[in-house]
């Protein structure tokens, strides 16, 4: 049989969405992420020149070369990706921002960016790659790392973690999400309702350390994540109302919300009514988890989105990195006007 | 050092339009309006003059001083003593007059403690300040301001400067609210008009109208930073408050609005965006320098070092930006609030591994504006981070400086290539040198072409932007950026020299705001018996001019305001053939040079040195 190969409504195939082979280790967390970030943007059917790609330093920020060839990337600093995708993300403001960090870069050097970038709430997916230890330093405790965890070098970690989605959540994300490397059907669906969201979305991966972090009673290794992953709800995405196939699920079972781009996200119910769009649920959730130590993964919470810095400037509709010259001058009657006042 | 062995006492002949005055009050009092309208009125009476505003970092209570010089033969440095003061703060009056020289002025507002003199001839007018502001209706937030305007009036008076010129420039300062103006003038009136009726001048300083100064206006570096930069179509500012480059992107924040609008659509064109640390300002810059916008940020040391990281990393992505220094007194905290040249080093090199800026260095508020709009062109053509060094006294005192001239060269973006050209081009590659000038094309995010994406990255890369450890490779592309550096001197402002009246064996070298000061030494020089060329340097590399300079003189004072001679360190590596051509004269106060001192020094050292020796 002859082998057809699927296209997206642009007509692009996966292939087209694919990067430079990865040079992380082989089943490494991180590698499931940049599979499902294509994916999602695939099907997403969103051309990857519409995409840009923003990191820091460590495993995870090596990643986005690894995924979007056809993406503009820029891996940058120690903990300050932050910085600069507010940037960059004047420069042409159509172009979605992909934000790729880990939980040192995230939770240590770069904890104050990224509280600020959540304030500021500069339009882009914002994903840690969290995986509880520094691997490209080869083992280090990071600051998500398990109260208790023993590594190789430096023995016992004395410190408690920080919860990267509470720390979202206090700061005033409208968009925050928890998901694992080995969950990567609601990985992918996670990433698309975050590409459709128009402000600041985060998302944190747990996503194992197969070489430094990964003994089964590590919090971020693959075991304990299947073992100890909650899902809050089933969570399915679709890119228009009409497309949303409602027949599939149980009256009374499920919620829908929409996004600001028109897109929907079904979300159904596994044990337990939770409210994604009610602050308190999502606090109580993260106390909770946290303190009996499971992952509650999923769409943990969801509100209207306020606006975002570009639109706080009233700049002009086409991109700001296209207007000409002239339009950048003011004229030689301004400076003569200016000359006159400073007399 | 103190000169107050002049004696202008002796004689009976007027001193016009020259006078060095000190006003001395308290910060948090509103002062600095009185001592602007005064300044601002000497200038509209077309007298040379300088306004220098030491203060403490201090919101309320400490003592500020205001040193203006007016000077008709246009020397406006800092002296280092006074022919007034105006005693305000009954905490340094005291000291403030020890300052005055023999046969100097103080006016003292009487309800402070009669300062003792006994060691020269002061004339003393006394200001009856709280008898006088009983006739004033003033509410009690207002007072102390008040009291100000009214030493404007009674000094105004006394060195008989006209009273519609008080009156014009007051309008000026309150133009958008004449009922201010109003009652402001009448308090100065009531000042002016105590001392026509009471004061019997015995001093000789007088102030007489000359031309208008049509050609200059009174402003400061940091506003005319702002201006020049928006003039220039910058596009993307990311700061953070530091003193004493605040005021920089404030006075942007205060014109953008309104010069920035597009003409196309009425928006906005022009982001200024206060983020949370220096780290964040260097790194959105960067951000929007990359994604094709023209893009800066201002700061003072402690700023930059913060910065520098990421500043090595738009070295070596070959990311356009622009570094505003305004410098302070270092290291550490140092002196937030005093003025230094001591940044230089640091930033010519700034960063680990190889690295090396260009730095541009105005030496006066005009410059200011123009390296303003010029550094953007520079940056972008280059695609490389441009430095501008500027200082505490440039930026944030007032000048009277040229007024501001329109760019006379279009808005110049580079190599930035979008979608229709980059099909023009066989086999791009971001790093790739292909004009032989080792600047390559350079594709931004928007461009909708399948190869104009690539991956920008601090780690060793191709000419294709890829990942790359291979070690011709990598010093292949650290020699082209060195390269295209070099080839960037061409672009840059090279050294205004001001020759000697007669043949001169020695040089002196000066930059940035020194350059007043720097002209009056190499007056007071010659008026020594000493023939010194000088030169101001503009930028760094320096060029031909600055090495021929140092070249065809004996001997080259580079007079500086750090403590180890940093242009003289960085010329002496760069021109190291001439290295013993170049002698140190540094001075770490603080404060302005004076050039008194300056003069004074090359003095001694060229009797030291020279062929007297």
């Amino acid at each position: 049989m002859e082998k057809t190969v699927e296209l997206n409504r642009l007509g692009l195939a996966l292939a087209d969405y694919k990067g430079k082979p990865s040079t992380l280790c082989p089943g490494c967390g991180h590698n499931a992420i940049s599979n499902q970030i294509q994916a999602a943007i695939w099907e997403l059917g969103l051309a990857p020149e519409k995409v840009m790609k923003i990191s820091g330093i460590g495993c995870s920020s090596k990643s986005p070369n690894y995924f979007l060839d056809r993406s503009f990337g820029f891996n940058g600093l120690h903990g300050r990706m932050p910085t600069l995708a507010t940037g960059a993300s004047f420069g042409d403001s159509s172009i979605k921002i992909l934000g790729i960090s880990g939980d040192g870069d995230t939770a240590s050097i770069g904890m104050g960016h990224f509280k600020h970038v959540i304030r500021r709430n500069v339009p882009m997916v914002y994903i840690i790659e969290n995986n509880g230890c520094y691997g490209l330093t080869k083992g280090q405790f990071s600051a998500t790392s398990d109260q208790g965890l023993v590594l190789k070098h430096q023995g016992v970690n004395l410190l408690p973690p920080l919860d990267l989605c509470m720390e979202a959540l206090i700061s005033g994300a409208s968009f925050v999400a928890r998901t694992f490397s080995g969950d990567v059907k609601q990985m992918k669906e996670l990433i698309k309702a975050a590409i459709s969201q128009t402000g600041i979305a985060v998302i944190d991966v747990i996503s194992p350390c197969v070489t430094f972090n990964n003994r089964d009673d590590a919090l971020q290794s693959y075991s304990w994540g299947r073992e100890h992953e909650a899902p809050i709800q089933g969570i399915t995405f679709f890119s228009s109302r009409e497309d949303m196939q409602l027949e599939n699920f149980e009256e009374g079972t499920y919620r829908e919300i929409e996004l600001p781009d028109g897109s929907y996200i079904v979300l159904k119910k596994i044990d337990k009514d939770y409210d994604p769009t009610d602050l308190n649920a999502a606090l109580d959730l993260l106390t909770e988890s946290y303190k009996y130590h499971y992952f509650a993964t999923g769409l943990i919470y969801f509100s209207e989105v306020p606006p975002t810095i570009q639109e706080q400037y009233d700049l002009p509709a086409e991109p700001l990195n296209r207007l000409t010259a002239d339009r950048l001058r003011p004229s030689k009657e301004s400076l003569e006007a200016i000359n006159i006042s400073l007399y | 050092m103190l000169d107050t062995t002049q004696d202008s006492v002796q004689g009976n002949e007027q001193i016009v339009n020259e006078v060095c005055m000190t006003i001395c009050t308290v910060n948090g009092s509103g002062s600095a309006t009185a001592n602007n309208i005064l300044y601002r009125a000497l200038f509209r009476m077309g007298i040379l003059t300088s306004g220098k505003n030491i203060f403490p970092s201090n919101i309320k209570g400490l003592p500020t001083w205001f040193v203006i010089r007016a000077s008709a033969r246009g020397y406006t440095g800092r002296v280092e003593y006074d022919d007034m003061v105006v005693a305000m703060n009954p905490a340094t009056i005291q000291k403030d007059v020890s300052y005055l020289r023999n046969g100097g002025v103080l006016f003292y507002a009487d309800h402070l403690e009669k300062p003792e003199i006994t060691d020269k001839e002061v004339i003393i007018y006394p200001m009856p300040i709280k008898t006088l502001m009983k006739q004033v209706d003033a509410p009690r937030n207002l007072q102390s301001y008040m009291e100000n305007m009214l030493y404007v009036g009674i000094v105004g008076q006394v060195l008989r400067i006209p009273e519609e010129i008080l009156k014009a420039t007051i309008e000026h300062q309150f133009r958008s609210k004449p009922a201010v103006a109003e009652s402001n003038f009448n308090i100065v009136k009531l000042g002016f008009q105590y001392a026509l009726e009471n004061i019997e001048k015995t001093d000789r300083y007088y102030l007489q109208q000359l031309p208008e100064l049509r050609d200059y206006i009174l402003t400061d570096g940091n506003n005319a930073a702002a201006l020049g930069s928006l003039y220039g179509g910058l596009q993307f500012c990311a700061w953070y408050p530091i003193t004493p480059a605040t005021s920089l992107v404030e006075s942007a924040i205060d014109h953008v609005g309104k010069l920035r609008k597009d003409p196309k659509t009425g928006k906005n064109t022009c982001v200024i965006l206060q983020v949370e640390d220096e780290l964040a300002a260097a790194g959105a810059a960067l951000g929007a320098g990359w994604a094709g916008l023209r893009a800066m940020t201002s700061t003072s040391g402690p700023g930059i070092s913060l910065m520098t990281e990421n500043i090595g990393l738009a070295y070596f992505t070959e990311t356009p930006m622009v570094i505003w220094d305004v410098q302070r007194v270092g290291p550490s905290t140092g002196l937030p609030t005093r003025t230094a040249q001591g940044d230089l080093s640091m930033l010519y090199t700034l960063g680990h591994g190889d690295t090396k800026h260009v730095i541009l260095i105005p030496g006066t508020v005009t410059e200011c504006f123009e390296f303003g709009w010029r550094s953007l062109d520079i940056a972008e053509k280059n695609q490389t981070p441009i430095f501008v060094l500027s200082d505490l006294d440039l930026g944030m005192n007032s000048w009277v400086t040229k007024r501001f001239e329109y760019p006379n060269q279009p808005i110049e973006r580079g190599k930035i290539i979008w979608e229709e050209q980059l099909e023009q081009i066989k086999d791009w590659g971001r790093y790739k040198d292909l004009d032989g000038d080792g600047i390559p094309y350079r594709t931004v995010v928007g461009n909708m072409s399948k190869k104009a994406a690539y991956f920008a990255r601090g780690t060793g890369h191709d000419e294709y932007g890829n990942y790359s450890e291979d070690p011709k490779n990598w010093s292949d592309m650290l020699n082209r950026i060195g390269a295209k550096l070099d080839g960037v001197v061409k672009d840059l402002p090279g050294p205004i020299i001001r020759r000697a009246k007669a043949d001169a064996d020695i040089g002196i070298i000066g930059m940035g705001s020194t350059h007043d000061a720097m002209i009056e030494a190499q007056d007071i020089l010659a008026e020594m018996g000493i023939q010194a060329d000088y030169m101001r340097v503009r930028s760094l590399p320096a060029n031909t001019d600055v090495r021929e300079f140092i070249a065809s003189h004996a001997r080259n004072y580079v007079v500086e305001l750090n403590r180890d001679g940093q242009l003289r360190q960085i010329l002496s590596l760069e021109i190291s053939e001439y290295s013993e051509k170049l002698i140190s004269i540094s001075e770490i106060g603080g404060l302005p040079l004076p050039a008194a001192w300056t003069a004074e020094s090359v003095f001694a050292k060229e009797k030291h040195n020279g062929k007297n020796c």
